[in-house]
């Protein structure tokens, strides 16, 4: 530490720029201060957040596809909104997304995680963790358009492997059948997925003191009980946190629909987003795929603020 | 589930199973770990194996491993396009970076070094990003990147990828040097140095590790990003790997072995950039999640 103390710094006279060269009024020092943030506030506030104010405007609007005149319409996208069924099944369809997801992405990665903790050695939870990260690692379009191929019926190998188990009257073209192709995707996107919360949840039970589990064995708990009484209340901020984010990935999803389905057969696997594509890119209603982008804002900012209270409320406690 | 009850008691390596019907049931739970582990892998190597065999083979013998090994296919993709997507991947990536992490870093330290007029309001508005979706922005970023000209351009997908990366790289950095001891500058300001001078020479010589951490958190986004650059790039010279994939695949989708391929290329730097930075990688992802 000494040593980086003693780093030469040049110009240590005060001369070293043309800043600290300046003699500057207490008040001017703080408010040049705002140099430093400036430019993470310019290119935060007029791409992420100027947007979506400029979306609110946008969905009071329509533009006429013919003329491209655009008119003020008030409310009227979004009683569209409310009354469109496709809306309805997307909703639907983002909340089988985020209910599947907490089941297999937090709890049944955490079954998993302490599975992994509990009876592996040290180098093969390593190994383990980074094996099930793999998914995790590669872009939503591969996978996506990996499972694509494995869904088909000609070339696909799970209709392949149910035929060999003798299940081949389970067989179907898992993505063109409007009643499993959503399904589909959800399974697709849990392989992705739940590496990297088990990888999360293994680092959030290190952090547990491992006395505790040597007391409760004195105690005589099993290994059960020690699942139910330590390592699950011990982890509860982790728990807690990844629903509220599993949540909002659910109702933000578009990517892997869009490369496996596109929202079909007949809109049956449609999520907001790919919903809010074909509209505003497919067929140019830029006010309507607004309305529905206030939609996710509304779902998405509300539990963002649950996270943001679930934060506090964990600091205030601790 | 159920197997769990049959556990030892053992949370140290070497503690032995002690009776039958636990050695059965750590067995069984290896075994899934395992099974596991194979519903993972089973269907990357798969991919990557259906790229060296031949359209006529991936249709008869779904399962069976190539007859022979060919590179055609890689080299096919390689041409069609995938040398092209792979460079615009890497230049995005590699700009953004460093956009990214520089800004961060001086928002970071402006936040935790200076006494910036307002700051809790500051901390708030740039980690608030964090919050906000690039899908509900989607519609007038459109509108935006027309206007400035830079509709299909990489710097569209720079600008993008550095906006919407800043709250979090921001919130790491952040909370690193939350952490790091105050003495070092407050000697060196003693000493005469300017601010510029004790950030670059003391805080971001100490911040190195979350610096790593960020670019790899990086590298995973933007090498994976698909919204943004489906809608802001329209041309094969602009394109990163995720779009360029399913353009491949919908020009040449019936040349199954080659659209494997082309998978495969843009998969593997991704997975080899992951086992080599792994330990950094943990890390940064326990740094963001501890805090």
């Amino acid at each position: 530490m000494a040593r980086t103390l003693s780093l030469p710094i040049d110009g240590a006279a005060g001369n070293g720029s043309v800043l600290s060269g300046l003699r500057l009024s207490p008040a001017a020092r703080r408010f040049l201060a705002w140099r430093w943030v400036a430019l993470a506030v310019l290119i935060v506030g007029w791409f992420v957040y100027y947007p979506i104010f400029d979306n609110f405007r946008v969905s009071m609007t329509s533009s006429d596809i013919f003329t491209g005149e655009v008119r003020n319409v008030g409310l009227e996208n979004y009683r569209r909104l409310a009354e469109d069924p496709v809306v309805l099944g997307a909703l639907a369809n983002n909340l089988a997304y985020a209910v599947l997801s907490i089941v297999f992405q937090v709890f049944g990665a955490f079954v998993l995680a302490s599975i992994i903790e509990d009876i592996a050695t040290r180098r093969m939870r390593n190994i383990w963790r980074a094996v099930y990260f793999i998914p995790s690692a590669i872009s939503t379009t591969v996978t996506g358009l990996l499972f694509y191929f494995i869904y088909q019926p000609d070339i696909g190998i799970l209709d392949g492997l149910l035929t060999a188990l003798g299940l081949g009257h389970w067989s179907r073209a898992w993505l063109g059948d409007a009643s499993t192709a959503i399904y589909a995707i959800i399974a697709m996107s849990q392989w992705q997925g739940f590496g990297y919360s088990t990888l999360l949840f293994t680092i959030a039970i290190q952090k547990i003191p491992r006395d505790l589990y040597d007391a409760a064995r004195m105690d005589g708990a099993g290994p059960l009980r020690q699942l139910w009484s330590i390592t699950l209340p011990m982890t509860r901020e982790m728990t807690g946190m990844m629903i509220i984010v599993t949540i909002t990935g659910a109702f933000q999803v578009f990517n892997e629909v869009m490369v496996m389905t596109a929202g079909g057969p007949n809109n049956s696997s449609q999520v907001l987003g790919t919903w809010l594509y074909q509209m505003g890119f497919s067929q140019n209603e830029m006010g309507y795929a607004a309305a529905i982008g206030s939609l996710i804002f509304a779902v998405t900012m509300a539990c963002g603020l649950a996270q943001l209270w679930y934060t506090r409320r964990r600091r205030v406690a601790a | 589930m159920t197997d769990i009850s049959h556990m030892p008691a053992a949370a140290d390596d070497a503690v032995p199973a002690r009776a039958p019907w636990a050695l059965l049931g750590r067995a069984m739970l290896q075994a899934l770990l395992v099974a596991i582990a194979a519903l993972v892998l089973y269907p990357l190597i798969w991919m990557a194996m259906n790229g060296f065999r031949s359209n006529a083979e991936i249709f008869n013998s779904p399962f069976a491993l190539p007859a022979h090994w060919s590179f055609a296919a890689y080299a096919a993709a390689w041409q069609n396009g995938v040398s092209q997507f792979v460079l615009s991947s890497l230049v995005v990536t590699g700009v953004s970076i460093v956009t990214t992490v520089f800004i961060s870093a001086w928002a970071a330290y402006g936040l935790t070094r200076t006494t910036i007029p307002g700051q809790p309001l500051v901390v708030g508005f740039i980690l608030g990003g964090m919050m906000l979706s690039p899908t509900v922005a989607l519609v007038p970023l459109v509108r935006m990147m027309q206007d400035f000209g830079l509709y299909n351009t990489h710097w569209a997908l720079i600008l993008l990828y550095t906006a919407f990366r800043v709250p979090f790289t921001t919130f790491l950095i952040r909370a690193y040097m939350l952490d790091l001891p105050r003495d070092l500058d407050e000697a060196a300001r003693m000493d005469g140095a300017s601010e510029g001078q004790i950030f670059r020479k003391i805080i971001l010589p100490l911040c190195r590790p979350i610096l790593v951490s960020c670019v790899i958190l990086h590298v995973l986004f933007a090498w994976n990003e698909y919204l943004f650059a489906m809608i802001f790039t329209n041309s094969p010279e602009t394109r990163t790997l995720p779009v360029g994939l399913t353009s491949l695949m919908s020009k040449h989708g019936t040349d199954f072995a080659q659209v494997f391929a082309a998978m495969t290329i843009s998969a593997l730097p991704i997975v080899i950039v992951f086992f080599l930075t792994q330990r950094y990688f943990i890390r940064g992802l326990t740094e963001g999640i501890g805090k």
